[in-house]
């Protein structure tokens, strides 16, 4: 006990009472902070949901924005959207085979020494903000040669990185080392191990990490400010152009003081915010699949 | 090759160490290559930041961090960090101050108190807050709560509280430091909360049990078993919090309305180097300028990787000194 400093609180014993109602209170004044965890994001998915349904329309997916837009025309968020799908389709594309052969160098080859040290500038990069990520790529690959939704994606990717990298870890970790023995004791190379027997068996866990992955950068709008965000307003899938996204649009909105600006931020935060939710639950729904067999 | 080839002919070949396999060596080196160039991309957004913030560097020094000013006006161009690196400070630091003992409260109530039934959904619940992407949150920071801040909260708190100069005359609009500050609270919630959760869940349970039996109140156990137990990954936390809410840029830009200057009125309006960094992306005017929108997010950079760094040697140390990973088994 000493070792971890319990000295212990000094309780006395003869004043019950007081005491049981010391420990009512701060019971009660724990459900209330349940409360407040649970209050705030109510309140505020029901913001999103109430005003982002009334503002809902078709227009909304299939008509581009009109810019200083004085009449009344229907207008959409269609480049927005389609900017999204080809950004976060690339930055997956770009962190997804880094994240594993990182994770699987680390958890399968590596060294204990190079295994922690490593494994410590995977949690530092998960550490360097958003809006550092983006200057970063902006700097790197922006300056002189302007903006493009590849170097947005390459921006994401790097968000993306860390965050599949140590799910495949843990993943991998949970392969039962009877399995890698069973393998190699047979006489398998020790790749072909790696590759044909520990890898599949840890694809469920990765597919689940790669989700909530796509979940947390499609919402991200720092990395892309500085690498994807002076852009058309027409719809367009070329990537070597910079290209409008959803998270960057309803920011640009929610600055505007135009009260139509603002139904168009919150009915496309509503669809941005259903497809993170979806694709978290789905996450946990294959997790707990998973688990259970 | 089957079982009965392995068993057929045991000595086929007698075992002289190790054979060297081509496949074994290229996986190696492809997936080492991986390792290796994200530990470059760590030292190459250092290197870059440094670069491109060269031309501010060279001018300012280090003196650039702690001066405020911020003058894009030709002919009058000075810039400097000081008002951005206050008003981050002051902004993460109360955010840390508000959502500290509601996090702490939270993943007490979910390993201590909750019913079976319940702890599962609060859980998953309260985690749901953390997928809220910035922008929605900065959204409904500056389009609901702000309104609600300024024509309730921040009048109330004023009258009450008005003799400390943080309660100032209320804003004028939503947008204030005040506003920025609750929306970072909200953000870093449920990193703390379920950083802290899972540590209290690996406190080993004879000890609870122990002081459980010696006669305490569960607020007594909690206060001599659980809480001294994971004190070293409970700060490990709040330094990630500190870290998450530093760097948070995107809902800072969108409530805390902007300006250059130092002062202690929570309700009025200010700029953190997220938010400055974040405002003026639609392009700097001259190369200065631009070097010192870089150099802020060297400044940044620095600090979170200061409080990540921090954080991450206290939770091995924590780890090494339970035998437990990453807070203990959930």
């Amino acid at each position: 006990m000493s070792a971890h400093g319990l000295s212990g609180p000094r309780v006395r014993l003869d004043r019950l009472p007081r005491r049981r109602r010391v420990n009512a209170t701060m019971e009660a004044l724990a459900w209330l902070a349940a409360a407040i965890g649970v209050g705030i994001l109510g309140v505020m998915v029901w913001s999103i949901a109430s005003k982002g349904w009334s503002a809902l329309n078709l227009d909304l997916l299939t008509k581009p924005p009109i810019p200083f837009s004085l009449t009344n025309a229907p207008q959409g968020l269609s480049n927005a959207f389609a900017g999204t799908l080809v950004i976060v389709a690339l930055a997956t594309a770009m962190a997804l085979p880094v994240g594993i052969l990182v994770a699987v160098y680390l958890n399968e080859f590596a060294p204990p020494s190079i295994r922690s040290s490593v494994g410590l500038v995977i949690d530092v990069l998960a550490g360097v903000p958003a809006i550092v990520v983006g200057i970063f790529v902006f700097v790197l690959l922006v300056v002189g040669s302007g903006q493009s939704a590849i170097k947005g994606a390459f921006a994401l990717a790097i968000l993306m990185l860390p965050f599949v990298a140590r799910t495949t870890m843990e993943v991998l970790a949970l392969v039962p080392n009877s399995l890698r023995e069973a393998s190699l004791g047979l006489g398998v190379a020790h790749w072909r191990t790696t590759l044909s027997i520990v890898l599949p068996r840890a694809a469920g866990g990765i597919v689940t990490g790669t989700v909530l992955a796509v979940a947390r950068v499609a919402g991200e709008t720092a990395p892309l400010l500085f690498t994807s965000s002076i852009a058309g307003t027409q719809t367009s899938w070329n990537p070597t152009h910079a290209l409008q996204t959803i998270p960057v649009a309803i920011f640009e909105l929610s600055e505007s003081p135009d009260p139509k600006d603002h139904a168009r931020a919150w009915a496309a935060g509503f669809i941005l915010l259903l497809f993170i939710l979806l694709a978290s639950l789905t996450a946990r729904w294959l997790s707990a699949r998973r688990t259970r067999i | 090759m089957s079982a009965a080839d392995v068993t057929a002919t045991p000595t086929r070949r007698p075992f002289t160490g190790r054979r060297v396999r081509f496949g074994d060596v290229l996986l190696q080196l492809v997936a080492g290559a991986a390792a290796l160039g994200a530990t470059v991309l760590v030292g190459l957004i250092v290197w870059k930041l440094v670069d491109g913030s060269r031309l501010a560097l060279s001018k300012y020094g280090l003196g650039f961090v702690t001066h405020v000013a911020w003058n894009p006006v030709a002919g009058h161009e000075v810039y400097g960090a000081g008002s951005f690196l206050f008003g981050t400070i002051v902004t993460s630091f109360f955010a840390l101050l508000i959502a500290t003992p509601v996090a702490i409260g939270i993943a007490l109530f979910l390993t201590e108190l909750a019913p079976r039934t319940i702890r599962a959904p609060v859980t998953a619940l309260v985690e749901t807050l953390a997928a809220v992407p910035s922008v929605l949150v900065g959204l409904w920071g500056i389009l609901v709560l702000g309104p609600v801040l300024r024509t309730d909260v921040e009048p109330w708190l004023h009258s009450a509280l008005g003799w400390i100069p943080l309660f100032g005359p209320p804003s004028s609009s939503g947008a204030s430091v005040f506003t920025a500050i609750v929306v970072l609270a909200i953000m870093i919630l449920p990193i703390v909360s379920s950083i802290s959760r899972e540590l209290f869940l690996g406190v080993p349970p004879e000890l609870k049990e122990g002081a459980l039996a010696l006669g305490t109140t569960r607020w007594e156990m909690v206060r001599g078993v659980v809480l001294p137990y994971s004190r070293g990954g409970v700060a490990a936390a709040l330094i990630l919090g500190l870290g998450r809410a530093m760097g948070e840029a995107i809902a800072v830009t969108q409530v805390i309305g902007g300006g250059v200057f130092i002062h202690w009125n929570l309700f009025s309006t200010g700029d953190t180097l997220g938010s400055k960094i974040a405002s003026s992306y639609q392009g700097a005017s001259t190369q200065l300028q631009a070097a010192s929108l870089i150099y802020l997010g060297l400044v940044l950079l620095v600090l979170s990787l200061a409080a990540n760094v921090a954080a991450q040697v206290i939770v091995r140390r924590v780890a090494r000194k339970h035998g437990v990973t990453r807070g203990g088994h959930a």
